[in-house]
């Protein structure tokens, strides 16, 4: 699906998002006791020194385990937190400290969906004013526009009859039904990009598939952008063009999609990519798993983050963080033995 | 010990619920053989009744829901004419659950101590602190838990450890069968890998007899050794692990299979299956599958298929694999 989901339109190049060294952490809360003490103040590091490119018209999918910061970036580029430092570009312009009036402005131009569409949905609306809802903020235009706007996207999506859902509640819809209207409502403005965070994990397999399916032609005719934030590395396969692994906070590997699966360059893209369940039995896994777990990101492990589960690591690995490297064409990754796997 | 010896053997086991609505046939007549020391995987999507099912046979289906027919028999046991002191015994100790969020399962204000040995203490009253503390170590340890952490708390513990706990309350006791319900879905793929490599340990060390409920085709396909696969409260299919993924007999596991996103292939869409899973309200009439079924033929959707065997260790309910009876026996028979 991704090898023809490239967009026609030679526009590939163009970076719609660039985001630089940017960092989140969050202030741990501290007792009255730390506090009087003036104790030294702790942070999750959720985000720590992130960089890379978004291009229009290309599905970049942000993948790691709980805890890697893919949520938290995916919310510092529509501005929905304050990064702690580094740098946000959208379409050219530096929106790091974009305030009121302007932002409000970009708004329109980036939409959100969230993995639950029930949680994402007001229960006590009609499904057609909801996707209405950012039109009228939005957009300027008369009701019967409006309202033909909103039909448009509703059959677009596959909200049809679109005259009959209009005026359903969400718990008259299935699951599945659902997550297209927040689709929808997310494309009436007309958006370049789509933060999809995690948006079919709630769906079953029988539907999660025409999701799917919705999500990558309608990137294609509409030419949209998508930052996709996933766990799973099977689904990010059927619409990602591009990849970027996280681990606590930081990209380890970075590329396109296809040259990461085949040959990732850094062992913990490797163990990820062992680790996906197959579901073919002929696929049963032999190779062992890294031991332990992600580690606490108020205090990261110096050097590597990853080296205290490498199988790999050398003493430079807890001593220099390494930095991502571009070891193939659009192919970087952050190991400092990374040439190995080349 | 063989195999093939049966474990637990259901039999036309019906669970309803009473709702608002009307009654919700969560699982309608179904029949299965759980064999010991097997792993036996029961896959469907949310809602079909698998974890219903699951539940059944612990005996803990809460109100509104009812077991309406059937019978259980664990071991030999009639599971459903036990009295509830005896299912007591029974549940943990011999018949052992491990849920998707261990964090409600687990006792927040126990430790990881005094969850082990209050399981063997309640089972084995004759087992003194000292010693039962020195089993519970020895556990953990083979649990892949440093047994310094034996003295924490369920929060100080990582999503994967607390999972590993729950299945070490099952050691503990020697528990013949366990019953993992999307055991693994809450954990992340590392750890959750690590956590099927431990299962598939631990199977062969202790003998265990896994019915494993998920919605995941990929850990059934790592793990098991016969599938079911339910549909709308129904058993649609039972097969051996490599027969069902290779040679899927019922459209909706055929279709359920091409629609599951397969990280190991290199082309290929996803099929997309028609429709969605239905109201178990007002279930379709005849084969419940029917509706979104690419093979449909008249008689799917007037009579009910039988869930019945098409060869050693494979059964189908699909009328594809069964003979069709006479047109003037079905039509118009039960439409209503």
């Amino acid at each position: 699906m991704n090898s023809n989901g490239q967009s026609p339109l030679a526009s590939k190049d163009e970076v719609l998002v660039r985001i630089v060294n940017l960092k989140k952490w969050f202030p741990v809360q501290k007792s009255f006791f730390e506090q009087t003490l003036s104790m030294k103040s702790l942070h999750v590091r959720a985000v720590d020194g992130v960089s890379f490119e978004l291009h229009r018209g290309e599905v970049l999918g942000l993948a790691g385990e709980s805890g890697s910061g893919k949520t938290t970036i995916g919310r510092l580029v529509l501005r929905l937190l304050e990064p702690t430092e580094g740098q946000i570009f959208f379409d050219g312009i530096d929106i790091t400290h974009l305030k009121g009036e302007e932002l409000r402005k970009l708004r329109r131009r980036m939409q959100v969906v969230f993995q639950d569409p029930f949680a994402s949905l007001n229960p006590r609306m009609k499904i057609g004013e909801q996707i209405a809802h950012p039109h009228s903020i939005h957009l300027k235009g008369t009701e019967s526009e409006r309202q033909a706007a909103v039909e448009e996207i509703m059959t677009q999506v596959g909200l049809t009859p679109a005259r009959q859902i209009f005026d359903k509640y969400p718990h008259q819809l299935s699951g599945g039904m659902r997550q297209r209207a927040v689709l929808a409502r997310a494309l009436v403005t007309h958006p370049d990009l789509i933060v999809a965070d995690e948006p079919i994990a709630m769906a079953d397999v029988s539907v999660r598939a025409l999701l799917l399916d919705l999500m990558v032609s309608l990137q294609r005719d509409l030419n949209l952008t998508y930052l996709f934030i996933t766990h799973d590395l099977a689904t990010a396969k059927y619409i990602c063009d591009r990849i970027g692994i996280l681990y606590l906070g930081r990209l380890a590997e970075v590329g396109d999609l296809r040259q990461v699966y085949r040959t990732p360059l850094h062992p913990y893209t490797q163990a990820l990519l062992e680790a996906v369940p197959v579901p073919d039995p002929k696929f049963r896994r032999k190779a062992p798993m890294p031991k332990g777990e992600i580690p606490n990101p108020i205090n990261p492990p110096p050097g590597c983050r990853f080296h205290p589960r490498c199988t790999f690591a050398q003493d430079i690995c807890s001593v220099d963080v390494p930095e991502l490297r571009e070891l193939r064409s659009g192919h970087s990754v952050a190991c400092h033995f990374a040439e190995q796997f080349l | 010990m063989s195999i093939n010896e049966i474990l637990y053997n259901i039999q036309d086991l019906s669970v309803e619920f009473h709702t608002r609505v009307g009654i919700l046939g969560a699982v309608d007549h179904a029949s299965l053989d759980i064999r010991r020391g097997e792993v036996l995987g029961l896959v469907g999507e949310s809602g079909c009744g698998k974890s219903t099912l699951g539940k059944a046979l612990m005996r803990m289906i809460e109100e509104p829901g009812k077991i309406t027919s059937g019978k259980l028999l664990f071991d030999n046991i009639d599971i459903l004419a036990l009295d509830d002191s005896r299912m007591r015994e029974l549940r943990g100790s011999r018949i052992s659950m491990v849920f998707q969020d261990p964090m409600t399962s687990l006792n927040p204000v126990q430790r990881v101590v005094d969850h082990i040995t209050e399981a063997i203490q309640v089972h084995q009253s004759y087992v003194t602190d000292k010693e039962a503390r020195a089993r519970a170590a020895n556990l953990v340890d083979r649990l892949g838990i440093s047994h310094d952490r034996l003295d924490d708390y369920p929060h100080h513990l990582s999503g994967g450890m607390r999972q590993r706990v729950m299945i070490g309350l099952a050691l503990a006791l020697r528990a013949d069968l366990v019953i993992a319900d999307e055991a693994t879905t809450s954990l992340d793929v590392i750890v959750e890998a690590q956590f099927l490599d431990l299962l598939r340990e631990l199977r062969n060390e202790f003998d265990l007899t896994i019915l494993l409920i998920t919605h995941n085709m990929g850990i059934v396909a790592e793990l098991a050794d016969r599938v079911a696969v339910m549909y709308a409260g129904r058993l649609v299919e039972l097969a051996e692990v490599n027969q069902l993924f290779s040679n899927p007999k019922h459209p909706y596991t055929e279709g359920l299979l091409r629609a599951v996103p397969n990280i190991q292939l290199d082309e290929g869409e996803l099929y997309k299956m028609a429709g969605s899973p239905p109201d178990l309200v007002r279930p379709p009439s005849g084969c419940r599958f029917h509706p979104r079924c690419p093979k449909v033929m008249e008689i799917c959707s007037q009579v009910d298929p039988i869930f019945k065997s098409i060869a050693p260790n494979r059964m189908v309910n699909c009328w594809l694999y069964q003979e069709v009876p006479d047109e003037k026996l079905w039509v118009g028979g039960s439409t209503q």
